[in-house]
């Protein structure tokens, strides 16, 4: 019994001190962020590795989702006699949630792991420690052009998902099924808002590539330099990630969505 | 008076001491060599130097200020004086060899990139790869990638050097390459060297002056020649890699009959 409560009080330290050190991480990157403006081309190289080789896994699951969401919204509405307005229930669906939620889930899978693979892996060959040893701040020079990067690539990503999506349910809903492709999309437009639903869904996909990047460049940062070390922050890196993502859409869409 | 005076040094890792009161002198323009065996904090104390970690006790002054009370903007001017050689090489790995000698210049100065281009292939031609410049450090073996790691470490031409190991896993012409290239390069830049390392002879081969570090404390120093004078039975273990001695060749523990005699306990 003494032994659990001791397991225990020793499991609430250590992750209180990672909580500390995250946040302390996070305002150094934070510190960092400004400087990048006079040397943004270290951004555009991550805006790369992070966003534009993120973008083919994005095509490919914002048609496929948006294929099945245009094929099961159909036998839904169908049955009402409201196949027509298969428009505004995709776009919606998509805008508000699918699009930011899933993209995130998969930018954590793809670039997310990436992310803390490649810390990581500085870290244990002491590339981090030999650039303090150059005198320059690696969380300046490596860390924060990621983090803005992830940041800017993040909702990029998902207003593709989303686009890429509806274009993938009308193909469905019009070339196979026979929505009408008029009433498809002058319902989208006149049902989906601009503030309402499309900055929603950017503030939420900003929201989550704030959260999957930190993450992601907190756990290469803080991984046990060995290959075990850097594969279990990998791993921490997709499934916190994930947590963060779905609890935190809630609280956003309660806060955005709660009082219609 | 010494580039680096390290005064009291007290050094833990949770309750294990790995410096317990250490005092070392690094004299201007030599080549010192802190020996002892795996595990005794030589790598510990070079990034106590560096100011990567700090101190429970003690003082470590470079070039007269004292590392641990600077300012973090004071630390990096005083880090772009020193070089640093990792046993890894720690080579960045994204970037070419070229690149990677040109990094500490392209973050640190303002050079027009043809006078940057000038001092790349002086400083790698000054270690023997000028003509493996466009390499990426996959592509090299791990003798050269550690001589492109000197090339980037002297790239800023600092005061002083560290290196961390830089003879382990080498082969016989690799390693004479490098204790070579150490000499050299301290003599013909007048450099102060900090040699961290476990071969004894080719360390002894460039040190003036080496001490030796176990269990926390100096346990002796001196030139070569005096170190192999020396009466102390351990020195004498080290120098000449007996296996058994002082440092025992059994990790402490249980007596290895009454071992036998309790089967059960790890079974």
């Amino acid at each position: 019994m003494i032994n659990w409560i001791r397991g225990l009080g020793r499991w609430g330290l250590g992750t209180f001190e990672r909580l500390g050190r995250g946040h302390l991480f996070l305002m150094q990157m934070m510190a960092g962020v400004p400087s990048l403006f006079l040397r943004f081309s270290l951004v555009m190289q991550q805006l790369f590795s992070v966003g534009v080789l993120s973008v083919l896994i994005i095509l490919v699951s914002g048609l496929f989702v948006g294929m099945v969401l245009g094929l099961q919204g159909y036998n839904t509405l169908v049955d009402f006699g409201a196949e027509e307005s298969l428009g505004v229930l995709v776009s919606l669906s998509l805008v508000r949630e699918l699009g930011p939620v899933v993209s995130a889930l998969l930018f954590a899978g793809r670039a997310g792991s990436a992310l803390t693979a490649e810390v990581g892996l500085m870290k244990s060959t002491e590339q981090l420690s030999g650039m303090e040893m150059m005198a320059v701040d690696p969380i300046r020079r490596i860390i924060a052009p990621r983090f803005l990067a992830g940041i800017i690539s993040m909702p990029l990503l998902a207003a593709i998902f989303s686009a890429v999506g509806i274009v993938g349910a009308f193909l469905v809903g019009h070339g196979l099924l026979g929505v009408d492709d008029g009433a498809f999309w002058s319902q989208m437009q006149a049902k989906t808002d601009f503030y309402d639903d499309i900055m929603n869904g950017v503030i939420k996909s900003v929201v989550f590539g704030f959260v999957v990047t930190w993450i992601a460049l907190f756990e290469g940062h803080d991984a046990m330099p060995t290959s075990e070390g850097v594969g279990r922050a990998t791993t921490r890196t997709v499934v916190h990630s994930a947590f963060a993502i779905l609890g935190l859409d809630f609280v956003l869409t309660a806060l955005m969505f709660g009082d219609e | 008076m010494p580039l680096i005076k390290i005064r009291d040094l007290h050094f833990y890792r949770g309750n294990r001491a790995i410096f317990d009161g250490v005092n070392i002198d690094i004299e201007r323009g030599k080549v010192t060599a802190i020996m002892g065996p795996s595990g005794t904090g030589k790598t510990t104390l070079l990034k106590l130097i560096g100011g990567q970690l700090r101190p429970q006790k003690g003082t470590i002054e470079v070039d007269g200020q004292d590392v641990h009370k600077l300012s973090r903007s004071d630390l990096y001017e005083l880090r772009k004086r020193m070089g640093m050689l990792f046993q890894s090489g720690a080579l960045l790995t994204d970037i070419n060899v070229y690149d990677n000698v040109a990094f500490p210049l392209r973050e640190h100065t303002d050079l027009p990139e043809s006078l940057i281009r000038d001092l790349v292939l002086m400083k790698l031609q000054a270690v023997g790869l000028r003509n493996a410049r466009n390499l990426m450090p996959s592509e090299l073996s791990g003798g050269m990638a550690r001589r492109v790691a000197l090339a980037r470490a002297v790239a800023l031409e600092p005061m002083m050097i560290m290196y961390d190991e830089p003879f382990t896993g080498q082969d016989p012409i690799s390693m004479g390459t490098l204790v070579n290239l150490i000499h050299r390069i301290n003599d013909a830049m007048g450099l102060t060297s900090i040699v961290v390392s476990h071969d004894v002879g080719e360390t002894s081969e460039i040190a003036d002056h080496i001490y030796l570090l176990s269990g926390g404390k100096i346990i002796e120093q001196g030139s070569p020649e005096q170190l192999k004078q020396s009466s102390s039975e351990w020195v004498q273990q080290f120098i000449q890699g007996l296996p058994d001695g002082p440092v025992p060749f059994h990790f402490a523990g249980p007596d290895y009959a009454d071992d036998l005699l309790q089967p059960e306990e790890n079974a």
